[in-house]
């Protein structure tokens, strides 16, 4: 019988914490803000049918950075239970708290218990009446979870991002403000490489995924489900909006 | 080994949520339940929703429902609505036991929307009623025994551009109708009344009045069907869906119809 080597659990959850920090880090950025509108959820990712933003439920969406694989199950895994949820209660007793609490119980079970951690970060938002009824919360791969006030940003250059971003955060930007804050900020992390060959700047429309919660979406378009993507001339339309 | 996780992970990926639910929590679907066959019983007392009309207008379909719910000879409820939304291009209106078709109408309507959050893009009109007909085949258990639901299905064909209709009998069959059709107690009468009423390419506003007539007419001769109540100001339910997608026709409006077919009547004088 072969003998394992002994590991102390401190060496192991850490290794498992760096691998999995490690693959994240790859991946390219994601950041969610609230604003007077609604949330706007927009993400570095140049494929136009492979999402990194998804509709959860009638006020509540999600974005993920990391394996696609991975984050993609727990997205259905989400809209399952949501739509359960939902179908069983009322929609109403949907909310984005129960669903990021389910999401920390996987996410945790996943860290310790499976071969390997998910190479994942999650954010589930929730879009309210008021922006101080939104809420955003952030999970990590080992299952915690963070509520997080204003906004959200995740992936491989999330420090740098973060700090374009909190320079330009108020609570009072429309959707176009919004918006061109995120591409601002996800752009300052692409200049790095953009530095060595072609040109610098502001990502094209085309390389950035849109999709907003919309604040008002009963009374201005009459539908209940606020989640809406933002196509190319959306976007564009949107970038060159004035304030 | 690697074969069978593939497999596995394939057979479990599924876009629909009454597959899912049958899966994980069959106890949440309306059918499903084995009920003790009670021989020579009385068959159960069990509010029915009566008549439902539909019909093609240019541009679009439009279904129609009255407002009454009845149990044998009671008057269950006067302000059911029997005609819902399904999704942003289809609608629905069912006849038959209440309670298992409001059930059904809300599963339809998760169905429709789980299967375009999971993959991104609506789910084809012929695809939507395909799901519809096999929910009424799941309830045919309960069918035989007396609790039958049968539905109407509407919807407007973003790829061909087109409004089109669909029937249902009992056992999930499903039939695409042309120029219109109607279901429920009352759907004889109203049926007489829309061969006489229905020409093609009729405007938005005439078919509202074809409809609303058609159920006035069904409501006269059928008990289990309401007629407008210009007492407790009820009106049918009327939805329309045409390239704009599903909209409900507000309730002045269809006071004013209502009120120009009874004005009608009135001063005709007539016995039919």
């Amino acid at each position: 019988m072969t003998q394992q080597f002994y590991v102390s659990p401190e060496q192991l959850m850490k290794d498992r914490a760096d691998f999995a920090r490690k693959g994240i880090a790859r991946g390219r950025s994601v950041v969610v803000i609230s604003c007077q509108d609604g949330i706007a959820l927009v993400a570095e990712n140049p494929s136009p049918s492979l999402h990194k933003i998804g509709e959860i439920y009638d006020k509540i969406a999600f974005a993920a950075v990391g394996k696609y694989n991975e984050f993609e199950s727990l997205r259905q895994a989400g809209v399952r239970y949501a739509d359960v949820r939902g179908y069983s209660y009322d929609r109403e007793d949907v909310t984005a708290r129960g669903l990021a609490s389910v999401y920390a119980q996987s996410l945790g079970a996943v860290f310790t218990a499976e071969q390997k951690p998910f190479e994942v970060e999650l954010a589930v938002a929730e879009v309210g009446a008021t922006p101080e009824l939104d809420h955003l919360y952030r999970l990590t791969f080992d299952g915690s979870i963070a509520d997080e006030h204003g906004f959200i940003v995740m992936g491989g250059q999330a420090e740098r991002v973060s700090a374009v971003i909190a320079e330009g955060w108020r609570p009072s930007l429309r959707f176009a403000g919004a918006v061109r804050l995120a591409t601002g900020g996800l752009s300052s992390s692409a200049d790095q490489a953009a530095e060595q060959g072609d040109a610098a700047g502001i990502l094209p429309a085309k390389a950035v995924e849109v999709a907003v919660l919309d604040r008002q979406s009963e009374t201005s378009r009459g539908f209940r489900r606020a989640f809406r993507r933002l196509n190319y001339a959306d976007i564009t339309a949107l970038l060159a909006e004035e304030d | 080994m690697q074969e069978t996780t593939a497999n596995q992970v394939a057979g479990n990926a599924t876009s629909s949520f009454t597959e899912h639910l049958q899966r994980d929590r069959p106890d949440l679907l309306p059918y499903n339940r084995v009920m003790p066959a009670a021989a020579g019983a009385a068959p159960l007392q069990v509010p029915h929703a009566t008549t439902i009309v539909a019909m093609s207008y240019g541009g679009g379909v439009l279904m129609a429902g009255d407002r009454r719910a009845t149990m044998g000879n009671v008057i269950a409820s006067r302000h059911i609505e029997k005609v819902f939304p399904a999704d942003r291009y289809s609608i629905l209106g069912i006849a038959g036991t209440a309670g298992i078709a409001i059930d059904l109408t809300r599963l339809f309507q998760v169905e429709l929307e789980h299967y375009e959050k999971i993959e991104g893009t609506l789910l084809s009109l012929d695809g939507k009623a395909n799901r519809l007909g096999a929910m009424i085949r799941g309830n045919l258990p309960m069918a035989l025994q007396g609790l039958a639901v049968v539905p109407l299905f509407a919807g407007f064909d973003t790829t061909a551009g087109v409004g089109r209709l669909f029937s249902y009998d009992v056992t999930g069959g499903r039939y695409e109708e042309h120029e219109h059709h109607t279901v429920g107690s009352g759907s004889v009468f109203a049926r007489g009344a829309l061969k006489k009423l229905w020409r093609p390419n009729l405007g938005e506003a005439e078919a509202v009045f074809v409809a609303v007539e058609s159920l006035y007419d069904a409501a006269d001769d059928d008990s289990a069907t309401g007629g407008p109540d210009p007492v407790r100001q009820l009106w049918p339910v009327v939805y329309t869906v045409n390239r704009d997608g599903a909209r409900r026709i507000p309730e002045s409006e269809l006071a004013a119809v209502a009120g120009r077919i009874i004005e009608a009547r009135s001063a005709d004088r007539r016995e039919a």
